[in-house]
């Protein structure tokens, strides 16, 4: 469906063009960052199966690191011995920390090799809780709880062509949609692929998997490098919209915030995300907007959680398309696809 | 078929789970193009000869050569790249996606794409798609599964099940199939049109090493039969040698038989 898909595309890009409203605008970006994390824990929790219940720490340390090169850091590493790193371009910084956060990824993704389910959350967990530690006490490189501060936009500028600068909340805006709109396209093409399909066939049932030849932790670690590589970008964006990183951006509640949009849009799908991350991302503030009290609001939004969950197990995405297909077609509804494309 | 060259070489293959042998020294072959049968009662260790040969049991010792090559240590992904792929004695399928994709996902070997061409949607990736997704309808076709292509695989019912089983293992293109208990809990009337099906596999110079209980089945599609009891090899050779070798009999088919003869 192109024409829906166009449709989309057109309605996103206008919205700064009557969107007069920066407040909205600024609840969007953030939202925007957060469904494009949200996409990436998909592509790990959905399709291979795995909870990764550290995510947060991929999305911290494409923060951490990209603050840190654009801002440029010393560091005693032995007494004697100290190392800097002058300012660099924000651009670079940028880069630095989506492979940062894809690097660490690969690592989780080796040192997890044989662990799966439980073990495998254990290791994220205890992964982002030892990141956690470091942008704590590492004062002299983090500054610690004091958090860095002063954290450039972006500016893109080509001699005589173009010199953009991302600290309007517009320019922001198509910032955070351009960078998402490559994160699904990514995240579309790898599991319509073989790879894709060693990843559900890893969710499905590894030891048959194997049997036909899939490398099953191969695709583990693809998934897992890719995954934090976009979390590590949604950082990255986060860091230098709101432009001061501290250690709490490793809070655990922020991947439980990605977990519910994942599950309660759908996961193993790829609007699944999307879908969670607009009503989990935007309903708070619309809330607000009724003038609710705030102990009100999170019983609403904890409320809704619970009913999205225990009415539609399988997410709002899947219940959406099998109620459409019963109404398009009542014969082919029963045996359905369930997930997958 | 005897003249054939061994494609499969198991010798001396040993396979302990804490204090109990389940193995003992096994040594047998698989031949080029033939249908070898591994029978024996319950618990005399036809599994884990399949596990041991596929990758997913280590052997206590022995060793394992496939077309020269030593299996021992390999995991199963790389065994079945080099075109041994078996089946599980429970159905075992990708229960939530449909036939479809399920015989697609068998086709992974036959797939070159890499990440990074993935990645950046090159055209090749698309063409690819395009003729996997043409090889597994070939393959549902070739097991009579083509009028269930769309449906959740959960949704078969038991004996289609062990058909699609088949096919994912096909898509992987196998050069020997390892199948066990193919047609455990089919009706007899499935039972002879998966001989069949078998029967067509061999048309395409796959050789077969065949676990399974349902004896009319073994005597109708083995070349050779190798008879385990207690993790020891007690007979092999052809059909109708099995058949009559007191041993055999004593252990494996029972006194009824031996009465009815």
């Amino acid at each position: 469906m192109p024409i829906l898909s166009f449709a989309w595309l057109a309605l996103l890009f206008s919205v700064p063009l009557w969107m007069a409203d920066l407040y909205v605008l600024h609840v969007l970006i953030v939202t925007g960052i957060f469904i494009i994390a949200a996409m990436s824990l998909n592509l790990l929790l959905g399709y291979t199966g795995q909870l990764s219940l550290g995510h947060v720490a991929f999305f911290g340390i494409g923060a951490y690191v990209s603050s840190l090169v654009s801002l440029g850091c010393q560091v005693h590493l032995l007494p004697h011995w100290q190392v800097s790193l002058a300012a660099q371009p924000v651009w670079v910084g940028m880069l630095s920390g989506v492979a940062a956060a894809g690097l660490s990824g690969f690592l989780i993704g080796k040192i997890a090799f044989k662990v799966r389910g439980a073990y495998f959350v254990i290791v994220t967990v205890s992964f982002a809780e030892v990141v956690h530690l470091v942008a704590l006490n590492w004062v002299e490189l983090t500054q610690g709880p004091m958090a860095l501060n002063n954290i450039r936009p972006l500016t893109l500028s080509i001699p005589f062509l173009v010199d953009i600068s991302f600290a309007r909340k517009p320019a922001s805006y198509y910032l955070v949609l351009t960078v998402a709109l490559v994160a699904y396209v990514l995240i579309r093409r790898l599991v319509r692929s073989r790879a894709g399909r060693a990843m559900v066939a890893l969710r499905e049932n590894e030891p048959l998997a194997a049997s036909v030849g899939v490398d099953v932790t191969r695709y583990l670690v693809l998934a897992t490098v890719l995954s934090a590589a976009i979390a590590g970008a949604a950082g990255v964006l986060y860091a230098h919209y709101v432009r001061i990183v501290d250690p709490d951006i490793f809070l655990f509640i922020y991947t439980v915030i990605m977990v519910i949009m994942v599950i309660s849009g759908g996961k193993g799908t790829l609007a699944g995300p999307i879908v969670g991350g607009l009503i989990f991302g935007l309903l708070p503030e619309v809330l607000r907007a009724f003038a609710i009290k705030p102990e009100v609001q999170w019983v609403i939004y904890g409320v809704l959680m619970v009913l999205i969950v225990y009415f539609l197990p399988e997410g709002i995405v899947p219940a959406a398309r099998s109620a459409w297909l019963a109404l398009a077609r009542p014969a082919a509804w029963r045996n359905a696809p369930r997930l997958m494309r | 078929m005897t003249g054939a060259p061994a494609e499969l070489a198991v010798d001396g293959l040993t396979v302990r789970f804490g204090g109990l042998t389940a193995l003992d020294a096994v040594a047998f072959e698989v031949r080029a193009g033939e249908v070898l049968s591994l029978i024996g009662p319950n618990g005399a260790g036809k599994t884990s000869a399949f596990n041991a040969i596929t990758g997913y049991i280590v052997p206590a010792a022995g060793e394992i050569r496939y077309r020269g090559t030593r299996l021992n240590g390999l995991k199963p992904s790389a065994v079945a790249a080099l075109g041994l792929v078996r089946t599980f004695q429970k159905t075992s399928v990708f229960a939530g996606q449909t036939v479809h994709d399920n015989v697609l996902i068998g086709a992974h070997l036959r797939s070159r794409q890499r990440p990074l061409a993935i990645l950046s949607g090159l055209p090749s990736v698309a063409r690819e798609e395009r003729e996997l997704r043409q090889c597994a309808r070939d393959i549902l076709d070739f097991v009579g599964l083509s009028a269930r292509s769309a449906e959740i695989a959960a949704a078969l019912p038991y004996g289609e099940l062990r058909l699609l089983e088949v096919a994912i293992a096909l898509a992987a293109r196998p050069r020997l199939l390892l199948l066990d208990e193919p047609v455990s809990g089919m009706n007899p009337v499935e039972t002879r049109s998966f001989m069949g099906l078998l029967a067509r596999i061999r048309e395409q110079s796959v050789a077969v090493l065949l676990v399974e209980h349902d004896m009319n089945m073994v005597m109708g599609v083995s070349d050779r039969i190798v008879c385990l009891n207690h993790g020891r090899i007690i007979a092999s050779g052809a059909p109708a040698e099995i058949q009559s070798n007191p041993d055999v009999i004593r252990a494996y088919l029972g006194e009824r038989f031996m009465r009815r003869r």
